[in-house]
């Protein structure tokens, strides 16, 4: 085996790990945008829960409990944007917008206290015999149990939007609340649900990000990471399977700024930290012109408030 | 339980309390906040409410830094009035920065005052509108979200800017410190006292405030701005152009953003360096919706930021507190106000 080889597969398996945090994130997205509502306080809720995650990992020494509390934490947080836009009727986005403001400064202000702090070592996950092989085992079965749990979390999560009667009433909470409501489903009780369940999952992909992609905290070290995965669940049209393949491209194009200055490339690294905001916006580009294609995807009520009864 | 009861029509005197209400909120918080952290409340409301009033000198450094969240908070007001999301007025800031920095630089011993700062300016405007113009265009041609598009461009801007002062425009003499030069005397904006910072960015940004109360309520493209963003169906209906709206929109708040940037690098900054960007970009957007997109609201709730920014800084010298304390006031504000924005439309009700 060639060392040119070697680091492809070792660019393969950092572009993985840098999407899971974006998948799990956008899937979570995902839920709460099928359910009608878009969130764009994912930056805040994940810096609040990379920080809330880092704290309680370096505290119990723990990851699981880390992971926990930074699902918690992002679903608190969801939970006042929920209570905010559904009971409150405000508007979404400047709520979202809100929850990322104060996100990033609650997260600044409550770490300052750990910009020094470290965990212990890193743990490694090797899958028996599969990590062993050669090439293909350094590219996909070295990686954290997350990982693997994104790929499931895809799985699972469509199969709950298309094969499971929840899942039918979820979407069908975010395509028409005012049928929804008329069948007697509780359809502000179920935003909330899904707005919640957003904010966790968003959340734990904060967790992820100060505990084991770079385990530390820094000042805004969610680095728009909430912002491109909201993208994302547009790049996807609203499918999980797409989201987490979205993810890993883009996770690559993360990586691919690595790679490349290991392989020498004379470009200045901050065009090519440019890389995964261009990309974004390119590919905002290239799934929006088509915009009845959009529309004929997106959930029909995305965005608007829905209040029985007025 | 309560409920909520929509109003026969909105009222007018909750839009105006809702802000008063939602500081009452946040200085109630903040008390909290304080007592957990175990510094003395009154203390800590002094920073912030006390300090940055007491003396005329504090009242000018409040004005320094109320101008550019107010310029900045103008051109959000357009665009949010119009619907136009623009949330990267901190990208447009920067690029103004770096585009009147770059006229700065050029400066020489032969340079006049009175025309290297208008140049100045209006490169930061030029700048500032520019950079705006890629999210106008792209959500013009191709309809790609001007949210997630103006974002990205704030982080693309920041690159550039990082780029620029750790490269090309790092000043060789500055010991290898990633800044530009320090601009020549001649580029400073003028000072309105000796002795003192404050500039004429503030007869500026009181001049704006005029402009654009004469452009939304007493003009006929203000008024298509507004129709547009309140009911695009009746906007279309009256053939007021949606895209004119977008353009004239990101346009208008792009150059003002720069403006401030321009005004910030040639004024208290005086070089440009990775801390260009303070945040005022995104603080602007409260500022908007605080002073209730309107241009004499803003005022008010720029010179509140400012207080803001002044007492987490004096937070930090005085109390040990982190400066991102600001940060959280400023979320909490927000948050609080458009909670208390509900009473608007709405009126609670006790129901068994």
């Amino acid at each position: 085996m060639t060392a040119d080889m070697e680091s492809y597969a070792l660019l393969i398996a950092a572009s993985m790990n840098a999407g899971t945090v974006l998948a799990i994130a956008a899937l979570g997205l995902l839920i709460n945008e099928r359910a009608g509502i878009v969130n764009l306080g994912a930056e805040g809720m994940m810096l609040v829960a990379a920080i809330a995650g880092f704290a309680t990992a370096v505290h119990t020494g723990s990851d699981v409990l880390g992971f926990l509390a930074g699902m918690v934490a992002g679903g608190l947080m969801a939970a006042a944007f929920g209570l905010l836009v559904i009971w409150l009727n405000t508007n979404q986005y400047a709520a979202g917008l809100a929850l990322s403001l104060f996100g990033t400064g609650f997260s600044a202000f409550v770490g300052i206290g750990y910009t020094q702090e470290k965990l212990g070592p890193r743990p490694h996950f090797d899958l028996p015999f599969l990590a062993d092989l050669p090439w293909v085992g350094g590219a996909f079965f070295r990686q954290h149990p997350i990982v693997y749990l994104a790929i499931a979390l895809t799985a699972a999560l469509a199969w709950f939007l298309y094969r499971s009667r929840p899942g039918l009433v979820l979407r069908a909470v975010g395509e028409s609340p005012e049928s929804a409501h008329a069948l007697g489903y509780p359809v502000r009780r179920i935003r909330l649900a899904a707005v919640v369940a957003g904010g966790a999952l968003c959340g734990l992909a904060g967790a992820y990000v100060s505990v084991i992609y770079t385990p530390l905290w820094v000042e805004g070290m969610i680095a728009g990471k909430g912002w491109i995965a909201l993208a994302l669940t547009t790049f996807a049209t609203w499918r999980p399977a797409r989201v987490l393949l979205g993810a890993y491209l883009f996770g690559f194009v993360t990586m691919l700024q690595f790679h490349l200055q290991g392989q020498g490339v004379q470009v200045a690294s901050q065009f090519l930290s440019m890389l995964p905001y261009l990309a974004t916006i390119v590919v905002l580009v290239l799934i929006s012109s088509n915009a009845s294609f959009i529309r004929a995807n997106m959930p029909a009520s995305l965005g608007k408030p829905f209040f029985p009864g007025s | 339980m309560f409920k909520l009861e929509a109003r026969p029509q909105p009222s007018r005197l909750m839009s105006l309390a809702s802000p008063l209400l939602a500081l009452l909120m946040t200085v109630l918080l903040g008390i909290v906040l304080f007592v957990l952290l175990g510094k003395d409340p009154a203390r800590g409301l002094q920073m912030f409410f006390w300090e940055p009033i007491k003396s005329a000198y504090a009242l000018s450094e409040l004005a320094l830094k109320a101008t550019p969240l107010v310029l900045i908070a103008l051109g959000l007001a357009v665009c949010f009035r119009s619907n136009v999301w623009n949330i990267g007025a901190e990208g447009q800031f920067v690029v103004g920065a770096l585009a009147g920095g770059w006229v700065a630089m050029q400066a020489d011993a032969q340079s006049v005052r009175g025309l290297i700062v208008p140049l100045i300016l209006l490169a930061g405007v030029a700048g500032g509108m520019a950079w705006a113009a890629v999210t106008a265009l792209l959500r013009d041609r191709f309809n790609a979200n001007e949210i997630l598009v103006s974002l990205m461009l704030v982080y693309v801007a920041d690159l550039l800017l990082g780029w620029l002062v750790y490269g090309p425009w790092k000043d060789p003499n500055g010991y290898n410190f990633p800044q530009s030069i320090t601009f020549l005397a001649v580029t400073k904006i003028p000072r309105l006292f000796d002795g003192w910072r404050v500039n004429i960015g503030v007869l500026i940004a009181l001049g704006a405030v005029g402009a654009f109360w004469v452009l939304l309520f007493r003009t006929y493209a203000g008024f298509a701005l507004q129709v547009g963003g309140l009911a695009p169906a009746a906007a279309r209906y009256a053939g007021f152009s949606s895209r004119r709206a977008l353009w004239m929109a990101l346009l208008l708040s792009g150059g003002m953003a720069g403006l401030a940037g321009a005004l910030e690098a040639a004024g208290p900054l005086g070089q440009l360096t990775p801390y260009v960007p303070a945040g005022y970009g995104f603080a602007a957007i409260i500022v908007a919706f605080v002073g209730r997109l309107h241009p004499l609201g803003i005022i008010f709730s720029g010179v509140l930021m400012s207080m803001f920014y002044i007492g987490g800084e004096l937070a930090q010298s005085r109390l040990g507190l982190p400066k991102s304390i600001t940060g959280v006031f400023q979320g909490l504000l927000l948050f609080t106000l458009l909670a208390c924005d509900t009473l608007i439309l709405y009126r609670l009700r006790w129901k068994k």
